[in-house]
């Protein structure tokens, strides 16, 4: 944190990587949010999350990356697949997709890109991560995990659990309330 | 690896998520912008935890945390999405504006922002409002046996559009 920064004008291999994956997962992003057709959101939401995988794994979060590949590729997407079929989405081009309130969602988007991006770079343009391999490998996250977080975890796993009974009661419609 | 590349690729997909959430219309497509933000706080989380040095990993084990929220949360978003559906028979943002139900009681201002949408929630105020009345009205008690083998128009109303497709 207190060592020489190395130029902005001579990348690293890995900052060229990182870099090549933050442009991919950006544009898939805006694709995701400015496509006419609903499906192929979905699949462009696939191309964004795979690139942050890989933006993770240059940035030695190897753990991270592969929940991240099981997760929400495999079951995030593909749940969002199953929502935009059951609710008999258009499928194909739709008109219909963005609301009237377009250029004020861009101009707030736009702000708040101005300000973050702004803020960032003058908070951390002196800021330099050397990248050492094998701290984020599932070793080390395990052992973390269940010896320092493991009253979140279990907190969370019911969380979960609650999350998804919850989901079932309200997707079922046999089950209503007394009256 | 500079700090600045992952920070400000994560600003840019945060507010491009912003743009998705305030500009789309459809409630599956806000949910997947919803998703690229908690993903833009994984990156930051993730950058972050890698900078810093975490001796216990905080930044990843939230990031794990983060995930699983975010599996959860679409998980129940997406049922309250198909309830939604099989209430109302859209799940467009715009038209999703009554906040009591169709046909309720009300002193008739629970239709009144239904008129101006059109065909969305119109026939659903007038298939869930006609069993209403009768049912409370036939049925001094509150189990009714006639609201259960017709189908049982609950309380919202479901059944007026389920069996339709």
């Amino acid at each position: 944190m207190t060592e020489a920064v190395p130029s902005y004008l001579s990348p690293t291999g890995q900052e060229i990587v990182f870099l090549l994956l933050g442009v991919l997962a950006v544009g898939s992003a805006l694709l995701v949010v400015t496509t006419r057709q609903l499906v192929h959101a979905a699949l462009w939401l696939v191309v964004c999350f795979g690139a942050l995988a890989g933006c993770y794994l240059v940035l030695t979060a190897e753990f991270v990356a592969w929940v991240q590949v099981l997760i929400y590729v495999g079951a995030v997407v593909v749940l969002l697949l199953f929502g935009i079929m059951l609710t008999r989405a258009p499928i194909g081009r739709a008109a219909d997709l963005d609301s009237g309130n377009r250029v004020a969602a861009a101009v707030v988007a736009l702000a708040t890109a101005a300000v973050l991006v702004t803020v960032v770079v003058d908070g951390f343009h002196a800021a330099y991560a050397p990248l050492e391999p094998g701290r984020g490998s599932a070793g080390e996250l395990g052992s973390s995990i269940f010896r320092t977080w493991v009253l979140p975890f279990e907190a969370l796993s019911v969380l979960l659990l609650a999350a998804l009974i919850g989901a079932i009661v309200i997707s079922r419609t046999d089950i209503r309330g007394r009256e | 690896m500079h700090v600045v590349y992952p920070a400000v690729v994560s600003a840019l997909l945060f507010s491009i998520g912003v743009y998705g959430v305030l500009a789309r219309r459809n409630t599956i497509l806000v949910l997947m912008s919803v998703e690229l933000m908690l993903n833009a706080v994984n990156l930051n989380l993730v950058a972050f935890d890698v900078w810093l040095r975490d001796r216990l990993h905080g930044g990843q084990v939230l990031t794990l945390f983060v995930i699983v929220i975010a599996a959860a949360e679409v998980g129940l978003g997406l049922a309250i999405i198909l309830a939604l559906y099989r209430n109302r028979r859209t799940v467009d943002l715009d038209r999703l504006r009554a906040l009591a139900e169709p046909g309720a009681s009300g002193p008739g201002d629970a239709s009144g922002p239904d008129d101006d949408s059109g065909d969305g929630p119109a026939p659903d105020t007038s298939s869930a409002g006609a069993p209403r009345p009768g049912s409370l009205a036939s049925g001094t008690s509150p189990v009714t046996v006639p609201g259960a083998d017709a189908g049982a128009p609950g309380r919202d109303g479901t059944t007026p559009g389920t069996v339709t497709p």
